[in-house]
C-alpha cells in the first residue's frame, strides 16, 4: 500500500457521491473540448487561405450586400494593386438544402486563379478545362472524397439565394477540375464556378458582385491602397469598406454572433457551476472524516503529507472527469469530422492545445477544489480531531 | 535514571474564556521501560491530558518531557510526527480504523512512514495479526468485525512497527467484561513476552489489575491509593 493506494481508496469510500462528481466534472470538460475545439477549427478554417498582401473590398453597409461590377477594372488601375478579381456567395447546396450546404463562390475564373492559385491547387490540364468550359466547375477534394465526385461528371448545384427565369434554382456543372488546399489539412470543402453562367441566367442581381480581391505588391501599402480604394467610391450609390483579408475572414466570422466570446461565456459558467458543486462536496467529505485524519497524524503522519493526500484526491477525482469528458469529445470530433456538417470545419478533431489546456483546467479545479479541506486538514490539531465525536 | 520516559516539572494548562486552568503544575514522573502502568483518577483529573503529552500530541506549558534519552517536548511538529512514527504506538477507546482499508491494510498503515520492503511489511503485518490472533480477519473491514475484534486490529496496528511504547486510552471502555479481559491478556502478553512499556487509562479497577503498578492522578497530581 502506498500513498496513491490511500488517496484511491478513500476517493471511493463512497462510489455514487464520487461518480456523480466524476460525471459533473466529465460534463464540464465535455462542453470545454466540444466547444472549444469547433471553435478553434472555425478560426482556423476561416484564416486558411488568408494572405497578408490580399484585400477585400465589399459593401460598406454590409458585406452581403452586392457591389457593381463595373468597380473591378476602376479598382485595378490604383497604384500599387497587382491583381483583382471578385467573388460572389451563392449559397450553394447539394441536393438537399438543409444537410449539404456549403461554401459556393461563383468568380471570373482567369482573375481568380491568378490571385488564389496557391489556394486552388489544380493540374494545368485541370485548369485549362475550368477556363474552357462556362459550366466548369472546381470542386475541393474533401468535399469530392465526401459525395463521391468525379471528374467530368455533371452535378446539380442549387442556390438558396438565386433562381433561373424558369423558376428553377438549380444549374448544372461540369466538374473540371479537383482541387486541394496549400496545405495537406488545409479545408478544401468550397466549389467556384464561372460569374458569367450564373450572371446570365439568374433573374435578379445582373452585373453585381459579392466583393473584390486585391492583391497588393506588398502588404505595406494595404492600408495607402485601402484608403485609396474607400475614396474612390466615397459618395457613390455603393461606398466600400476595404480591409487586408485576415481581418475580412474575422469579420466573417463575428456575423455569427461573437463565438469566441460566447464559446468562454459557456465554458466559463459550466465551470464555475462544477467548482461549487465539488468543493462544497470534497469539504463536507472531508469533515466527515476529521477523526480519521486526526488518527493518520497520531501515527505518525506529517502534516504536509496529509495536505499531499487530500489535494491528490481533489486532483485524482477532477483528472478522472477532465480524460473522460475530452476522450468523449475527441471522439465525438472524429464522428463528427466525417459528416457533411463537420466537413465545413475542414480539420475537425481535438487540437494538441485544446487537450492540454484542458488538462491545466483539470489541474486547477482540482487544486482550487481541494484548497480549503487540504489546507483545513494541514492546519488540523490532533487533539480538537480526535475530540470530535 | 534508567526511565525510559521521565516528566520534570510539567505543566499544562487550558484556556477556557478568559480564564486559564492549570490541568498539572509542576508535574514529575518517571516511568520505567518495561512498565505496565494503568493510570487511573476521576474523570476530569488529567489523564487523557497526561497521555496526549507523552504521546507527543498535546504541548505541555513548562517542564521537560524525556523519551529514551531524547528530549521530546521542544520537538517540532514534523519531529514529534516522525518520533510518534518509530516510538509509540497508540491504541484508543473507540478503536479508531480506518473505515475503507481491510485489517491487514489497517495494520500496515505504520509502515507506509518506514522504508521497509515490501516483502518485510507483510511479514511485519502478518506477525503482528498474529499475535493479535486475528489472522483469518486479514481481508476483513472494520465493520465486518466486531468491537472486540477491531480493538485487536487497532492493538497490531499500534505494534507492527515495533515501538517501545504504547498509550492506551481507555482501551476496554466500550468493550464487555469477557472481550475487555481478553484485551488486557493481550496487552499482558505485549508487556511480557515483547517487553513493551505500556501506559493505560482506565476506568476500570479491574482492568489495573492486569498492569504491574497503578497509579491514581486527581486534579493532576498523583495520590496514594484509596484501597
Ligand atoms: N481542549 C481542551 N480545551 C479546554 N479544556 C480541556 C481540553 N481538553 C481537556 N480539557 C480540560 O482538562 C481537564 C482534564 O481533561 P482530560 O481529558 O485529561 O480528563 P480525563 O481525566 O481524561 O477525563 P475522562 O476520565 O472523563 O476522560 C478537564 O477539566 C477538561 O475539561
Ligand atoms: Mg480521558
Amino acid at each position: 500500500m502506498n500513498d496513491f493506494d490511500l488517496v484511491r481508496k478513500n476517493l471511493f469510500r463512497k462510489p455514487l457521491r464520487t461518480i456523480l462528481l466524476t460525471v459533473s466534472i466529465f460534463m464540464a470538460f465535455l462542453i470545454f473540448g466540444m466547444l472549444t475545439s469547433l471553435n478553434v477549427a472555425l478560426n482556423a478554417a476561416s484564416e486558411t487561405g488568408t494572405s497578408g498582401n490580399r484585400l477585400i473590398v465589399s459593401n460598406k453597409i454590409n458585406f452581403t450586400q452586392p457591389l457593381p461590377i463595373a468597380y473591378v477594372n476602376r479598382v485595378a488601375t490604383i497604384e500599387g494593386v497587382t491583381g483583382v478579381t471578385h467573388q460572389s456567395w451563392f449559397g450553394a447546396y447539394y441536393q438537399d438544402q438543409r444537410k449539404s450546404r456549403f461554401v459556393g463562390f461563383y468568380v471570373d475564373p482567369e482573375t481568380y486563379l491568378n490571385l488564389y492559385g496557391d489556394e486552388v491547387r489544380l493540374t494545368e490540364a485541370e485548369k485549362k478545362a475550368f477556363l474552357s468550359e462556362r459550366t466548369g466547375v472546381l470542386v475541393g477534394k474533401s468535399l469530392a472524397d465526401l459525395y463521391g465526385w468525379k471528374l467530368g461528371q455533371t452535378i446539380p448545384i442549387s442556390s438558396n439565394i438565386y433562381v433561373k427565369p424558369d423558376g428553377s434554382r438549380t444549374w448544372d456543372m461540369k466538374i473540371t477540375g479537383i482541387f486541394t488546399g496549400a496545405k495537406p489539412t488545409d479545408s478544401t470543402s468550397a466549389i467556384y464556378f464561372h460569374y458569367d453562367y450564373v450572371n446570365e441566367t439568374r433573374t435578379f442581381g445582373r452585373d453585381t458582385i459579392g466583393n473584390i480581391a486585391i492583391r497588393s505588391a506588398s502588404p505595406d501599402l494595404n492600408d495607402r491602397i485601402a484608403k485609396v480604394v474607400d475614396a474612390t467610391f466615397a459618395n457613390s450609390p455603393a461606398e466600400t469598406s476595404t480591409v487586408d483579408e485576415k481581418t475580412f475572414a474575422r469579420a466573417f466570422l463575428k456575423q455569427a454572433g461573437d463565438l469566441n466570446f460566447i464559446v468562454s461565456m459557456v465554458v466559463a459558467a459550466a465551470f464555475t457551476a462544477i467548482l461549487m458543486i465539488v468543493s462544497t462536496t470534497l469539504v463536507s467529505a472531508m469533515r466527515e472524516r476529521t477523526k480519521e485524519i486526526g488518527v493518520m497524524k497520531t501515527l505518525g503522519f506529517s502534516s504536509p503529507r496529509v495536505l499531499r493526500m487530500v489535494l491528490g484526491e481533489a486532483l485524482l477525482l477532477s483528472t478522472m472527469g477532465a480524460v473522460l469528458g475530452l476522450g468523449v469529445s475527441a471522439l465525438i470530433l472524429k464522428g463528427l469530422a466525417k459528416s457533411p456538417a463537420g466537413a465545413q470545419f475542414g480539420d475537425l478533431s481535438m487540437a494538441p492545445v485544446v487537450a492540454i489546456t484542458g488538462l491545466m483546467l483539470a489541474i486547477s479545479l482540482g487544486l482550487v477544489t481541494g484548497a480549503i479541506p487540504a489546507v483545513s486538514a494541514l492546519r488540523m490539531s490532533i487533539i480538537d480531531a480526535l475530540n470530535r465525536r | 535514571m534508567s526511565a525510559l520516559i521521565q516528566l520534570n516539572n510539567v505543566t499544562k494548562n487550558y484556556r477556557r474564556g478568559k480564564e486559564g486552568i492549570a490541568i498539572f503544575d509542576g508535574l514529575t514522573m518517571g516511568i520505567e521501560e518495561g512498565d505496565f502502568v494503568a493510570i487511573m483518577g476521576p474523570s476530569g483529573s488529567g489523564k487523557t491530558t497526561l497521555l496526549n503529552l507523552l504521546g507527543g500530541t498535546d504541548r505541555t506549558d513548562g517542564g521537560e518531557i524525556w523519551f529514551d534519552g531524547e528530549r521530546i517536548d521542544g520537538y517540532s511538529e514534523g519531529q514529534l510526527a516522525a518520533w510518534r512514527a518509530r516510538s509509540v504506538g497508540f491504541i484508543f477507546q473507540f478503536y479508531n480504523l480506518m473505515p475503507v482499508l481491510t485489517a491487514a491494510q489497517n495494520v500496515e498503515l505504520p509502515l507506509m512512514l518506514t522504508k521497509l520492503s515490501p516483502k518485510k511489511r507483510r511479514d511485519n503485518v502478518e506477525t503482528a495479526l498474529k499475535i493479535v490472533e486475528l489472522s483469518d480477519r486479514a481481508k476483513h473491514k472494520p465493520k465486518e468485525l466486531s468491537g472486540g475484534q477491531q480493538q485487536r486490529v487497532a492493538i497490531a496496528r499500534a505494534i507492527v512497527s515495533d515501538p517501545k511504547l504504547i498509550l492506551a486510552d481507555e482501551p476496554t471502555g466500550d468493550l464487555d467484561r469477557a472481550t475487555a479481559n481478553d484485551i488486557l491478556r493481550t496487552l499482558q502478553l505485549l508487556n511480557k513476552e515483547l517487553g513493551k512499556t505500556i501506559v493505560m487509562v482506565t476506568h476500570d479497577p479491574e482492568a489495573a489489575r492486569f498492569a504491574t503498578r497503578t497509579l491514581h492522578l486527581d486534579k493532576g497530581r498523583f495520590v496514594e491509593a484509596m484501597a
